[in-house]
């Protein structure tokens, strides 16, 4: 009954599907332009170097809110500096009557980082309010740097593994590629425009692999699925068709990722803005390593093409099922 | 693919109604809620200390410290052992941290003084590894007449955890003081101590309360050398200089390294005013030991003074006019108020067994926490309803359905979370709105399918059960690899970061559920609904 209250109207798919878009024809020239991005990537990472936030630098971040007006940034400075507490680093934060005070890491151990802290908070307390504290201390932010790396390692390692299983080892190593440009790149950029680089900038690389390999893994599903379908087919020509046949979802799932993460981006406040730019960035990236970098590495590595033993197995299994 | 039998409709069903039971508590407020009949569920989401403001602090302990008290107290054992079997012995000498050699006077009394040396090991409290482990090991040394006492590594291990559980329980006495709402404190890894604080607004008084050990002793004063003379000539065995509280000013002292009493045998301790200068002071009163002790040693030590040590400096020195028998005093030093009433705290929670320093410090006023609340919900809203825009637009009725997935997705989440009483944070905020994207891509496999089935020239109802039946591979691949990222992302985690992680998590797990199954459901009523006889239009 209740179906019957529910307008039946088809989507409107602007999507041109005959398009066949020749990827394969520029998997030659994609390939080195990731290439090059990746070697160019390093090389920022190396010379520029990232702008580590607290997390990783150690140090202090203390946000500031002023109790009434706007917040005065040159007195702010001249006090600060005048305090003792090494260099400090003072900027808007989101609106003018908030500011973020980073403080490097304190010579002399933990118990100085504390000490410093406290310097501040006791010069700023007459005019401003502490709205949010974090301290990170030598041993933490060292601990940190290397669970970080660990985790972002562990991530490509656990997915190329899964990969590996499900599919061909060819796969696997279109997959570690993809995902380790992803990673680079999206590092690249943090280095070349010197964004905060810190905790959650790791959670957002880790959300990226994810997302990434979601995007390989579709269009791998698809290129296996086409294995078994065209036998005789050229494999350039049966990569392509699958890209091409994939391409209407992997734009439209970018789509509306892209349309949640500008909205956490533009609403979600500043504390995770950093965290959304980095997804942002991610899911660009992302994206186009599943299309430019995965497949096309097929082309060139080639892939088993008789699937016969697992496609009659396949078909076996869905045959006892149907009866059952 | 599109049927469903009976039991498998009630069951989806039934896991719908459940999850909305489970989440309905979490949009209304705790007023509400409270006054909701009893057999709904009440429980909350908990808001992570981001979201409704809060310290996270992180405290190392000293394994070093750890290390000397316990290497001091074995070799006082270790003496005490020695002299009641009446073995003679040249010295007992440590090295580093974790050994000791003890030079007999006459080697053949070796075989003796490992029978009583034996003594002072404890046995390790394992009933997995069973008897036989201990936490030092005794035996010969290389040369003649020397025995070396080692300590094990499960040994340092028990010590250090030992020690853990003591401050924990410690810092838990001492800030019930502060009058606060529920605290956590639990030890993370070896030698760390975790404590969160939601609302607590000034970390000050929470800093000062753990940040002295608060090792209250009292001390001989050596009879007749001063700290000067000793460090002149030759420290006295058994004695040691104590600075004074108030640096170098205030000289050095000659004390007994073997306290009288110790802080634990404090009964109370309460500030107060000296009654006769108005001063801030400490009134203390030990229990039935330590006054038993302390009383002896005023009767033997009339006109001589005693020390009192706060965490190894000297407090004071007041010399004993006359025995003191009841078992109370006062301190006196130059207090303030405020340091006599956290000192008061301190001393009666009693001293931590080791220094601990702050190693991370995490705090969020609540005015950021609100702010944070009010700026993901509405990125989650605005997130969301473009995503549903998007949807509809491009899939249609189908979209309509894929969007009630979208909404079971998202209660069956908030349902889970609330049920494993995980947190939320704001990155978990994020995690959640991200979900929905996620979840939606299930949708967008199935129908694309679909459509090229279409296109294919299938039928309808054949074309919609190969969309399913074919996405399904996919929709696990992908899925389970995004689950891998997110249970790395949970082992990483600390605080917000887990919180992402565990949205994630939940969300992937509910999405097959809700964007597969609850879609395939609604997509199957709306076949059967579709009069007889006429060819299906797909409103896809």
């Amino acid at each position: 009954m209740l179906m019957r209250l529910i307008p039946v109207f088809k989507g409107f798919d602007f999507f041109p599907h005959d398009l066949n878009l020749p990827f394969m024809k520029v998997k030659g020239p994609a390939l080195a332009l990731s290439i090059i991005a990746m070697v160019v990537s390093i090389g920022l990472i190396g010379i520029k170097g990232l702008n580590y936030g607290v997390d990783f630098k150690g140090g202090s971040l203390i946000e500031l809110k002023t109790k009434s007006g706007n917040a005065d940034i040159s007195a702010l400075r001249e006090k600060l500096n005048s305090i003792g507490v090494g260099s400090v680093q003072i900027q808007e934060f989101g609106s003018p009557d908030d500011v973020l005070v980073r403080l490097e890491e304190q010579p002399g151990g933990e118990a100085e980082q504390q000490a410093a802290l406290k310097k501040v908070v006791d010069a700023t307390s007459e005019t401003y309010v502490e709205r949010r504290v974090e301290v990170v201390g030598p041993a933490v932010s060292s601990e940190l740097r290397m669970t970080s790396f660990i985790a972002v390692a562990a991530g490509i390692l656990a997915i190329v593994a899964y990969v590996w299983f499900r599919f061909e080892w060819q796969f696997a190593l279109g997959a570690v590629l993809a995902l380790s440009h992803d990673v680079i790149v999206t590092v690249g950029i943090f280095a070349l425009f010197q964004f905060e680089f810190d905790l959650s900038t790791v959670a957002a690389l880790l959300t990226i692999l994810g997302y990434s390999v979601n995007d390989t893994v579709v269009v791998s599903d698809r290129i296996r699925e086409n294995l078994r379908k065209f036998k005789k087919m050229e494999l350039n020509q049966l990569l392509n068709l699958s890209i091409n046949e994939t391409l209407s979802r992997t734009i439209l799932t970018g789509m509306t990722a892209l349309a949640v993460l500008i909205s956490l981006y533009v609403f979600g406040g500043e504390v995770i803005r950093n965290f959304n730019l980095a997804m942002l960035l991610g899911v660009v990236i992302g994206t186009y390593s599943s299309i430019f970098i995965a497949a096309p590495l097929l082309g060139y590595l080639g892939v088993k093409r008789d699937w016969s033993d697992l496609a009659a197995k396949a078909v076996a299994t869905s045959k006892t099922k149907a009866k059952a | 693919m599109l049927h469903f039998t009976r039991w498998k409709i009630i069951a989806t069903l039934l896991t719908c109604l459940a999850g909305l039971l489970v989440a309905l508590p979490n949009f209304f407020s705790k007023e509400t809620v409270q006054s909701w009949p009893s057999f709904m569920p009440k429980q909350q989401l908990t808001l992570g200390l981001d979201l409704q403001g809060g310290a996270h602090l992180l405290l190392a302990m000293d394994q070093d410290e750890i290390k000397k008290d316990w290497i001091n107290n074995l070799r006082d054992e270790a003496r005490k052992e020695l002299r009641d079997a009446k073995i003679g012995f040249t010295g007992i000498g440590t090295q580093g941290l974790t050994q000791l050699v003890v030079k007999l006077a006459k080697p053949e009394e070796q075989a003796a003084a490992l029978k009583a040396l034996n003594k002072v090991r404890q046995p390790i409290g394992n009933a997995l590894l069973g008897a036989g482990a201990y936490d030092v090991e005794v035996s010969s040394g290389t040369e003649p007449g020397t025995i070396v006492i080692k300590e094990s590594d499960q040994g340092l291990r028990q010590r250090v955890a030992n020690a853990a559980s003591a401050s924990i329980e410690t810092i838990n006495r001492r800030v019930n003081n502060l009058g606060t709402s529920e605290s956590t404190i639990v030890r993370q890894g070896a030698d760390r101590i975790l404590i969160q604080f939601p609302g607590l607004k000034d970390t000050t008084d929470l800093k000062k309360l753990i940040g002295e050990t608060a090792k209250l002793t009292f001390h001989e004063v050596h009879p007749s050398m001063s700290g000067d003379e000793a460090k002149m000539t030759k420290v006295p065995t058994g004695f040691k200089i104590y600075p004074g509280d108030k640096g170098e000013s205030s000289g050095e002292y000659l004390l007994r390294e073997q306290p009288v009493v110790q802080g634990a045998d404090l009964a109370d301790a309460q500030p107060g005013f000296d009654s006769r200068n108005g001063e801030p002071v400490i009134n203390f009163r030990f229990n039935q030991i330590g006054a038993r002790k302390f009383a002896n040693f005023t009767k033997d030590h009339v006109g001589r003074p005693f020390a009192i040590v706060l965490d190894d400096k000297v407090l004071s020195a007041p010399v004993i006019r006359e025995p003191i028998l009841g078992g109370s005093g006062q301190i006196s030093g130059s207090f303030t108020v405020e340091g006599t009433n956290t000192l008061a705290v301190q001393l009666r929670s009693g001293s931590l067994p080791t220094k601990l320093t702050i190693v991370e410090e995490r705090t969020v006023g609540p005015s950021l926490g609100a702010d944070s609340i009010s700026a993901g919900k509405l990125a989650g809203v605005v997130g969301g309803i473009a995503v549903v825009i998007l949807t509809i637009l491009y899939y249609g009725t189908f979209g309509i359905f894929a969007c009630v997935g979208l909404l079971v997705h998202l209660i069956l989440t908030v349902a889970l979370m609330t049920m494993i009483g995980a947190v939320l944070t704001l990155p978990g905020i994020a995690g959640l709105v991200l979900g929905v994207a996620m979840a939606v891509d299930a949708n967008v496999l199935i129908y694309e399918r679909i459509r090229e089935e279409l296109r294919l020239g299938k039928m309808p109802v054949s074309a919609i059960d190969a969309g399913f039946q074919r996405a399904y591979v996919t929709i696990l691949d992908s899925q389970l690899t995004t689950l891998a990222c997110a249970i790395i992302m949970f082992w990483l985690g600390s605080g917000p970061i887990r919180g992402f992680a565990v949205t994630l998590t939940i969300g992937i797990l509910t999405s097959i559920f809700a964007s597969v199954t609850v879609v395939r459901l609604l997509i199957s009523y709306w076949l059967k609904a579709q009069p007889k006889g006429r060819a299906i239009y797909v409103p896809v």
